[in-house]
């Protein structure tokens, strides 16, 4: 019996996700009185998921690999869940992960709970708590299978060291043909840029921004806390930002640490979607939007003229800080 | 080409959300369901398809009886049939189940769902759909076009996209960007009337387990007070970011 636990990596390095995925995967191997096994794929450093206590990695070091392939992907992983006799496979829920669970999840014949943000409640039954109805309430889910499958949302268990030697073994799945019959074909992504799945700082703008022309200070602000940028539907829809910055219920979810919204009202609809941030920040010039019902910390103020002097301080601050 | 669109039936996203009976059963009292949003964008892809390129769109729900408004706006919107597998969904398993038997009867060649139903956030029914019935799966899918057998999708990654090609059969997870928010479609007074001379079939499950079960809910502790920060003194906020929250 093991945890099995798939630690993501991107360019030969681990994603912060796959080492809070290994933290939660610890966490459920002492409440099952078992250790954890990691799966990693053309991964550089598997040695240093030891620290998040894992015991065991199974290391695949594979070309036909080196694209994401959700069927391949999860091929690799029902061969490792089978070697090893798992009884949960924990992944994270980044893009790739939430591509793979569920297919996963048929080859297993398991159960699968998505966005889990703590331990299980109880083993027997296995009962975990994950967020439902996009962040306004969450959701006590028992998986009866046998195998189960479990999807970690970001940010929410966080990273648990625990210092543990990592034994790292080659592992060489048996790949066939049927799994690459989706074939990718070019990968769009600007490397010099912090995600919104990434980032720790979320720096978003709404329609009281008035265009797209006013986005300079937002991205100087993101720069200087090396944040992602982000927005409001109408935003985006009205074409001043790209759809990929689109954020809320409908849009991309933000689990991030902290949450900057300039010019946004804070609709039901866009605090769902970011909801899951640990601190927020409101800029608005009305002190009645609904955002200020929301946010931890608020600036009542024309964004015009708070965003810039804001900008500004913190640069002094980073450069006194550093 | 023949289209499935799976829509799943859900509080319209304005809803209060509230539980009953011990905290163990979503409130339904005062909600408005409507399509799944992104069920939305997919139906309205298929309907482009249909017009364009010659399909006919079959949209199925696995609901109770009280799922068929939604499936009549669908129909509205323009699909030519509906099926409603005549039982509650519990879990994505027994759903994905329950879809794979009307995909395999119905001989579809494109069945397009949603990222994820914004009621239980779930995000499985799609890929486990596809494995099932060992159709080609392309999730969080932006664009998606058809030619002959062959599909070229986009997904959206962290921080970027990537473009993908595969043969049909083809389930896609649709979300916004398969068609804009402009081309959604408010079914007209013609859409409606039509809709309800259109078929709704129907059919028995299959009797799938589910291996998920919701045991109870809970809301998210009340928020404490916002701290305010005069726009003049934003030293403040700085200071309250870097000593309080730690998040800088
Ligand atoms: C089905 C559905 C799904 C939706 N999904 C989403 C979603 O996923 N994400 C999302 O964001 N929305 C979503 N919405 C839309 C949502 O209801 C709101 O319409 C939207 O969030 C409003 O965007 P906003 O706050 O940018 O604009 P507005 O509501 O217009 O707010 C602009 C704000 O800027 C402030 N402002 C104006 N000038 C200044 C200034 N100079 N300085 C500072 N502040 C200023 C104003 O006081 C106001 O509060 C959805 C709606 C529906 C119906
Ligand atoms: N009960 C259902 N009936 C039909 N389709 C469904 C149902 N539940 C989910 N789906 C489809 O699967 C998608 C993802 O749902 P979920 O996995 O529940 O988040 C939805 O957007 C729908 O397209």
């Amino acid at each position: 019996m093991s945890v099995l636990v798939y630690t993501e990596s991107e360019n030969g390095k681990f994603k912060k996700a796959a080492f809070e995925a290994a933290s939660y995967a610890k966490g459920i191997a002492d409440q099952l009185g078992t250790s954890v096994t990691a799966v990693s794929i053309n991964a550089e450093d598997d040695a240093s998921l030891g620290q998040y206590g894992v015991s065991k990695v199974l290391k695949v070091s594979n070309d036909k690999l080196a694209k994401f392939n959700a069927d391949a992907y999860a091929d690799v992983l029902t061969q490792a869940a089978k070697n090893e006799d798992a009884k949960a496979v924990v992944l994270s829920q980044t893009a790739n992960d939430k591509y793979l669970a569920p297919v996963l999840a048929v080859n297993l014949e398991a159960g699968y709970a998505s966005n889990i943000v703590a331990l299980p409640e109880s083993t027997e039954p296995f009962t975990v708590k994950r967020t439902a109805f996009t962040n306004k309430a969450f959701n006590f889910s028992s998986i009866s299978s046998e195998v189960k499958i479990l999807g970690i949302s970001k940010n929410a268990y966080g990273l648990k060291e625990n210092e543990t030697d990592a034994n790292v073994e080659d592992f060489s799945p048996s790949l066939d043909e049927s799994d690459f019959s989706v074939n990718v074909e070019s990968v769009d992504k600007a490397t010099n840029k912090v995600t919104i799945a990434d980032a720790e700082i979320v720096v978003s703008g709404g329609r009281g921004l008035k265009g797209p022309e006013n986005w300079g200070m937002i991205e100087d602000l993101a720069d200087t806390l090396g944040a992602a940028t982000a927005c409001s539907k109408p935003v985006s829809d009205m074409g001043w930002r790209p759809h990929s910055e689109h954020v809320g219920q409908t849009g991309k979810p933000v689990a991030a640490n902290l949450y900057i919204a300039i010019g946004i009202s804070g609709a039901i609809q866009h605090l769902a979607g970011i909801n899951a941030s640990k601190y927020k920040v409101v800029i608005n010039n009305d002190p009645e939007a609904p955002f200020f019902k929301a946010a931890d910390y608020g600036v009542v103020g024309d964004a015009f003229e708070v965003v810039p002097q804001l900008t500004e301080k913190l640069k002094e601050f980073k450069a006194n800080n550093s | 080409m023949k289209i499935l669109v799976c829509i799943s039936h859900v509080p319209d996203t304005t809803s209060k959300i509230n539980f009953t009976e011990g905290d163990t059963k979503f409130d339904t009292n005062g909600v408005q369901f409507v399509i799944n949003p992104n069920d939305e964008f997919g139906l309205t892809r298929a309907m482009w398809f249909k017009e364009k390129q010659g399909a006919s769109v079959d949209v199925v729900n696995v609901g109770e009886a009280d799922t068929e408004p939604t499936l009549r706006k669908a129909l509205a919107i323009g699909a030519d049939n509906a099926i409603r597998v005549n039982t509650p969904a519990t879990d994505g398993f027994q759903v994905a189940k329950e879809l794979a038997k009307v995909a395999q009867d119905g001989g579809y060649d494109l069945i397009i769902a949603g990222r994820e139903s914004i009621d239980y956030n779930g995000g499985m029914v799609p890929g486990m759909l596809a494995k099932l019935i060992k159709a080609n799966f392309v999730n969080t899918c932006v664009s998606l076009e058809v030619e002959g057998d062959k599909a070229t999708a986009i997904r959206e990654i962290d921080g970027g996209k990537e473009t993908l090609t595969a043969n049909l059969p083809l389930v896609i997870g649709g979300q916004k960007g398969l068609v804009e928010e402009s081309d959604l479609k408010i079914p007209n007074m013609r859409g409606i009337m039509m809709a309800r001379k259109k078929p709704l079939n129907v059919v028995e499950p299959v009797g799938a387990d589910a291996k998920t079960k919701a045991e109870k809910f809970a809301k998210p502790a009340p928020k404490g007070e916002v701290k305010l920060v005069d726009k003049d003194n934003l030293d403040e906020l700085i200071d309250l970011l870097h000593n309080d929250a730690k998040a800088i």
